[in-house]
C-alpha cells in the first residue's frame, strides 16, 4: 500500500511530465496496450457492447426456435451448419445456445463490460486521481478479458459445440462428455475462458479497491465520495472475495474432468455403463458456484445502481434522497449477499433446514433493496427532470429494478420456491431485475459518460427512440413470462410441442419472440448512434449536464494524468443541486463553501468548527435579506 | 411489427430452395433498411420542424413535456396491460393445489401477490406520476431535499415487518412440507422409487411388504436398470410401473434419485419439486387430493393428465422426459396394483441366474443368488 501511495504522490507532482509523454505514445501503447484508465474503460466497453450484439442475437436464435418449434428456417442451416440441420436448431445446439447467452451476458457483459467500463473511467476521474493504482495491472486485466472472451467465442467452432450444460454447468453434466456433446471440448474452453476471466476481474477489483481507498484526492473523504465510486468500490470488494471461489470449483470440476478425481462425481452410471467415480457430491459444486453466483448478481447490479444514482441526481438538477441511506443500504447489500447463496438450492436436495436459514437471509436483503427504490422516487420527487436519454434509462432500471425485485419475495421464500423453482417465472424474474435493468444502467452510464470518454454527444433523438423501444420490448418479452411459469412450464425446453398443456403457451413464445426481435433492431439505432457519434457526434463542453463531479472538471482533450495543472481539490458532497440560495442549480465539489456564503448550511460543517463559526457570523450578517422565509 | 414468419419454402430443389431463402432474406433485410429510412427521415422532418421554430422565434420542441407525457402515456397503458395480464393469462394458470400442502402453498402465494401487487402498482405509479409531473422546466428550481429520517427509518421498518410476516410463515410452512418423518397418528405413507436417467423416469413399488428393496449402482445393467439388489430379500416383491398411481388422500414418499445427471422431479399440480441427484438419495412426502378423474371434471378437459416431468437442465432430452401421474381411489389403486409386473422379471432372472418361475422343469440346480450376484 505504502508503494501505492508513494507512485500516488509522484504523479500528483509530475503531472506536467506526464503530459509530455503522452506525446510520445505509439499506436500501440495508446490504442492497444494502453495503461490510461479511459482508454482502457473504452475497450472494455467496445469489448462488452461486442459481446452484447452476440449474446443478443444468440438469444433471437433460440427465441426463434421457441416461436416456431416445427418450422424450419433454411437459413439457419446456411449460417450454422452442423446446428441446425435442415434449418431446425438441434436440441444440444439450443442448449449451448441459452448456456453462452447467459454467461456472455453475466460475465462478459454485464461484470467485465459494466465494471470494466465504469469503474476504470469514473474511479480515478470522480475521485481524483491521475490514473488507477498499478496501470499495468489494469491493462493486463483488460487483455486476460479480451483472451477470455476469444476463448469463449472459440468454442463455437470446435466439432461438438459450445458448453452446454446451463450457465451454471452443474456437474455431472458437465463432468461427462458422454452425457452431452457440448459436455467435451466445448466445456473444457468454457472453464478455461473462466479462469481467465476471474484473473481479469480480480486484477480489476484489486485495482479498483486500492485506488478508491489510496488515492482520492484532497478533500475526497469516502463521504463525499459520489455514489457511484461506493458502488464499484462494494463491487470490487464482492468481486475480490466470490471470484476465487468460483475458481476454486472451476478447478475441482476440471481434476473431475480431465484427471480422474470425484470431488462432484458419485454412484453415476452413464447409457448403461458404470463410472469408478465415488464419494463425491454434486451439491459441493453448487455451493461453490453460488457462493460466488449469488454477489455475482450484485456485482451486476450494484454499479448499475450507482450509475442511476448519479444520473437521476444530476438529472432531476436535485440531491439523492438520503445519500447515507444509500450508502448503508449498499454495505448492506454488499454483506448479505454473501449468505444468502442457498436460495438458489432449495429444492437441489440440500439439507432443508440450510434452506430455512437461507430464506430468512434472502428476504432481509430486500429491506435495503426497498429504501433503495424508495429513495429514487424520493429523489424524484418535486425534481425538475431534464430528460436526456441517461436519464429516461435510469428511470427504466428504477422500473425494472421494482418490478423484478418484487417477484423475488416469492422465489426467496422456500416454501414457494418448490413450484417455481427452475420454471420461466425465474427466467422473467433475474431477466427483469438483473439483467434488463443492469443493461439499463450500463446504457444510462453509455449516454451519460460519452461525452466524458470521446468528447462528443450522442444524438438525443436516437437516444429516445432506442430507449422507448427497448423499455417497451423489455416488459413485453419478460412480463409474460412469469404466467407461463406459474403454469409449471420449465426453463431451457427446447420445445414446448410435446406436452399437450404446455401448447398453449405456443401463442405467448411467438409474441414474446417478436417483441425481442423489436427489441433487438432497436440496438441497431443504438450502434448506429453511438459509432456515428465517436467520429462525428456534436463536440461536447466540459461539463454539458451541469453535473458537480469532479470528472466534468477536467478537460475534454484526454491527457495522461487526467489534469493539466495540480488536481482539483474537493470541498463538498456531490450533490448539491438546486441548493436553495445560490444562483445556479447545481455546485460543483471543486467550489468551496466561502464562495457560496448564500447558500449553505449548518449542515455543511458537521465536522468543520471554524466553517461553521464563519456560517453564522455571515448569517448574522446578512440576517435581514434572508427574513424571506 | 406484425409480420408474418420467414418464409419457409419446401426443398424440392436445392438450388431453387436457396435462391427463395435468399429472396426471404432480402426482403427481411429491406423491410428493416425501409424501417430505418424512414426513422431517418422523421428525424430529419423533426430536426428541419425544430429550425423553423427556431428562426420564427418561437420556442423548440419541448422534448422534456414530450418524454413525460409519453411517460404518463405508458403508466397507464403498461397498468392497463398487466391488468389485462392478470386476468387473462390468470386463466392459464395450474388448476388448483391437488395435494395437502399445495393448498398451503396457493395461500401464502395469494398472501404474497397481494402484498407485491399493491406495492407495484402503487411504486410504478408513483415513479411514472413523478416523472410526468416533474418534467423540467426552466421556470422552475427543483425543491432541495437531501433526506428525512424519519421517513428514511418509516420505509425501513415496514418493509422489514412485511417481509418478516412473509418469512414466518414460509418457514413454518417448508418446514412442515420439508419434513419427511412420519408424524404420529397421520396413516403411513407409501414409499415409490423414481430414478431418473437420460431420458425418462423409471418407477418401483414395493409390492405386498411395502417396503423397497435396496439397489446398489455398480448392479446396473440393461435389464436391472436401477440397479436393484436381490440380496436384500425385501426386493422380491417389488413392481415395475409404467406410470405412477397414487391412491387419493394417502400420503406417499417418493424416494428420489438418479443415475447420470441432475433430473428433478417436477409434479406442478401438487407444487412438488426435488432434484434427483446421482449418489444423493432425496425425497419428498405429500398426500394427493384430487383424483384425476376428478380433475378432469373441474378443468373441463377429458384430456387432462397429471404429469411428473423433469425441471433440471439433463442434456438433448431434457424437454420430453415427462411420466404420467395417475390419482385413483384406493379400490382403483389396488386393482391396477395386482396388475402390475414384478420388478424381478424373467429375463433378469435369466440374467441373474435364477430359476425362472415359468419355466417347469427345474432341471438348472438352483443357484446361490450371492454368487450371481458377484458375476
Amino acid at each position: 500500500m505504502s508503494t501505492i501511495a508513494v507512485h500516488d504522490h509522484e504523479v500528483a507532482h509530475h503531472g506536467h511530465d506526464d503530459h509530455e509523454h503522452h506525446h510520445h505514445d505509439t499506436f500501440i501503447t495508446k490504442y492497444i496496450f494502453s495503461q490510461d484508465h479511459k482508454m482502457i474503460a473504452k475497450q472494455f466497453l467496445i469489448t462488452g457492447i461486442t459481446m452484447a450484439v452476440i449474446a443478443m442475437i444468440l438469444s433471437i436464435l433460440f427465441r426463434i426456435q421457441l416461436a416456431y418449434p416445427d418450422k424450419t428456417f433454411p437459413l439457419l442451416e446456411t449460417l450454422l451448419g452442423r446446428f441446425a440441420p435442415g434449418g431446425h436448431l438441434s436440441p444440444d445446439f439450443y442448449l449451448s445456445l441459452v448456456t453462452i447467452h447467459g454467461t456472455i451476458m453475466v460475465f462478459f457483459v454485464l461484470t467485465a463490460g459494466l465494471s470494466g467500463t465504469f469503474s476504470n473511467l469514473l474511479i480515478p476521474l470522480q475521485l481524483g486521481a491521475r490514473d488507477m493504482a498499478s496501470p499495468f495491472l489494469n491493462m493486463l486485466s483488460y487483455w486476460f478479458f479480451f483472451l477470455a472472451s476469444v476463448i469463449m467465442l472459440s468454442s463455437f467452432f470446435v466439432e461438438k459445440g459450445p458448453a452446454s450444460g446451463g450457465w451454471t454447468i452443474y456437474p455431472p453434466l458437465s463432468a461427462l462428455p458422454k452425457a452431452m456433446p457440448g459436455s467435451g471440448e466445448g466445456m473444457t474452453l468454457w472453464l478455461i475462458s473462466m479462469v481467465l476471466f476471474v484473473a481479469s476481474s480480480l486484477m480489476g477489483g484489486i485495482n479498483y479497491v486500492s485506488t478508491v481507498l489510496n488515492m482520492r484526492t484532497k478533500g475526497m473523504d469516502l463521504w463525499k465520495m459520489p455514489l457511484t465510486i461506493w458502488a464499484f468500490f462494494l463491487t470490487a470488494v464482492l468481486g475480490v472475495l466470490a471470484f476465487p471461489v468460483l475458481v476454486a470449483g472451476v478447478v475441482l470440476l476440471i481434476f473431475d474432468r480431465s484427471f480422474g478425481t470425484s470431488f462432484y462425481l458419485s454412484e453415476i452410471v452413464v447409457q448403461g455403463q458404470v463410472m469408478p467415480y465415488e464419494g463425491g457430491s454434486p451439491i459441493l459444486f453448487q455451493h461453490l458456484f453460488w457462493f460466488l453466483g449469488h454477489p455475482e448478481v450484485y456485482i451486476v447490479i450494484m454499479p448499475a445502481l450507482g450509475i442511476s444514482s448519479e444520473v437521476i441526481a444530476t438529472n432531476s438538477r436535485k440531491p439523492i434522497f438520503g445519500y447515507h441511506a444509500m450508502v448503508y443500504s449498499l454495505i448492506g447489500i454488499a454483506v448479505l449477499s454473501f449468505i444468502v447463496w442457498g436460495h438458489h438450492m432449495f429444492v437441489t436436495g440440500m439439507n432443508p433446514f440450510l434452506g430455512g436459514v437461507f430464506m430468512i437471509t434472502t428476504l432481509i436483503i430486500a429491506v435495503p433493496s426497498a429504501v433503495k427504490t424508495f429513495n429514487y422516487l424520493a429523489t424524484l420527487w418535486r425534481g425538475n427532470i431534464r430528460f436526456t436519454p441517461a436519464m429516461l434509462f435510469a428511470i427504466g432500471l428504477v422500473s425494472f429494478f421494482i418490478s423484478g425485485g418484487l417477484t423475488g419475495i416469492f422465489l426467496g421464500n422456500a416454501a414457494l420456491d418448490i413450484n417455481l423453482h427452475d420454471t420461466y417465472f425465474v427466467v422473467a424474474h433475474f431477466h427483469l431485475v438483473m439483467g434488463s435493468a443492469a443493461i439499463f444502467g450500463m446504457l444510462s452510464g453509455v449516454y451519460h459518460w460519452f461525452p466524458k470518454m470521446f468528447g462528443r454527444l450522442m444524438d438525443e433523438k436516437l437516444g429516445y427512440l432506442h430507449f422507448w423501444l427497448t423499455f417497451i420490448g423489455a416488459y413485453l418479452v419478460f412480463f409474460p413470462m412469469h404466467f407461463m411459469g406459474l403454469d409449471g412450464v420449465p426453463r431451457r425446453y427446447y420445445a414446448f410441442t410435446e406436452f399437450e398443456s404446455m401448447k398453449r403457451w405456443l401463442s405467448v413464445n411467438m409474441f414474446i419472440t417478436w417483441a425481442a426481435i423489436l427489441s433487438a433492431l432497436a440496438q441497431v439505432a443504438f450502434l448506429y448512434n453511438f459509432i456515428t457519434s465517436i467520429f462525428w457526434g456534436k463536440k461536447t463542453t466540459q461539463n454539458p449536464w451541469n453535473s458537480n463531479t469532479l470528472e466534468w472538471t477536467a478537460p475534454v482533450e484526454h491527457l495522461h494524468g487526467n489534469w493539466p495543472g495540480e488536481i482539483p481539490t474537493v470541498y463538498r458532497w456531490p450533490y448539491d443541486y438546486s441548493k436553495p440560495g445560490h444562483d445556479e442549480d447545481f455546485i460543483p465539489q471543486t467550489v468551496p463553501f466561502s464562495q457560496t456564503m448564500s447558500s449553505n448550511l449548518p449542515h455543511d460543517f458537521e465536522d468543520n468548527e471554524a466553517g461553521l463559526e464563519a456560517h453564522n457570523k455571515w448569517q448574522l450578517a446578512n440576517k435581514p435579506k434572508e427574513e424571506v422565509k | 411489427m406484425a409480420q408474418t414468419a420467414a418464409a419457409t419454402t419446401p426443398a424440392v430443389d436445392a438450388d431453387a430452395a436457396n435462391s427463395a431463402m435468399w429472396t426471404s432474406v432480402g426482403y427481411y433485410v429491406l423491410l428493416f433498411v425501409l424501417a430505418a429510412i424512414v426513422v431517418g427521415i422523421v428525424g430529419k422532418i423533426l430536426r428541419v420542424y425544430d429550425l423553423t421554430l427556431q428562426i420564427q422565434g418561437k420556442k423548440s420542441i419541448n422534448w422534456n413535456r414530450v418524454m413525460g407525457v409519453l411517460f404518463a402515456i405508458f403508466l397507464v397503458v403498461g397498468f392497463y396491460g398487466a391488468y389485462w395480464e392478470f386476468t387473462n393469462q390468470a386463466t392459464m394458470h395450474l388448476p388448483e393445489a391437488a395435494s395437502v400442502h399445495g393448498v398451503k402453498l396457493d395461500e401464502m402465494f395469494m398472501v404474497t401477490f397481494g402484498i407485491t401487487v399493491i406495492v407495484f402498482f402503487l411504486t410504478q405509479f408513483l415513479l411514472f406520476g413523478f416523472a410526468f409531473k416533474y418534467k423540467g422546466s426552466d421556470k422552475r428550481k427543483a425543491y432541495f431535499y437531501p433526506h428525512n429520517n424519519t421517513i428514511e427509518k418509516l420505509w425501513t421498518v415496514i418493509p422489514a415487518i412485511v417481509l418478516t410476516v412473509l418469512v414466518i410463515t414460509g418457514f413454518f410452512t417448508w418446514t412442515k412440507i420439508t419434513n419427511s418423518n412420519d408424524v404420529a397418528g397421520d396413516a403411513k405413507a407409501m414409499n415409490i422409487d423414481i430414478t431418473g436417467h437420460q431420458f425418462a423416469w423409471e418407477i418401483r413399488y414395493p409390492g405386498p411388504d411395502g417396503i423397497l428393496g435396496k439397489k446398489n449402482y455398480k448392479l446396473v445393467t440393461g435389464i436391472n436398470k436401477v440397479g436393484v439388489d436381490f440380496s436384500d430379500k425385501n426386493s422380491f416383491d417389488d413392481l415395475t410401473a409404467d406410470t405412477i398411481v397414487l391412491p387419493v388422500n394417502r400420503p406417499v414418499r417418493l424416494n428420489i434419485i438418479a443415475q447420470d445427471v441432475i433430473h428433478s422431479v417436477y409434479m406442478p399440480h401438487f407444487r412438488v419439486q426435488i432434484n434427483a441427484v446421482p449418489g444423493l438419495p432425496t425425497y419428498f412426502k405429500f398426500t394427493p387430493t384430487i383424483t384425476t378423474n376428478a380433475m378432469k371434471a373441474e378443468t373441463d378437459n377429458p384430456k387432462f393428465e397429471y404429469l411428473l416431468y423433469c425441471n433440471k437442465i439433463c442434456g438433448g432430452g431434457h424437454y420430453n422426459m415427462q411420466k404420467i401421474v395417475r390419482v385413483v381411489t384406493d379400490s382403483e389403486y389396488q386393482t391396477w396394483l395386482a396388475q402390475q409386473k414384478p420388478y424381478l422379471s424373467d429375463p433378469l432372472k435369466k440374467e441373474l441366474k435364477m430359476v425362472v418361475d415359468t419355466t417347469p422343469k427345474p432341471a438348472a440346480p438352483a443357484p446361490d443368488k450371492k454368487l450371481a450376484l458377484n458375476y
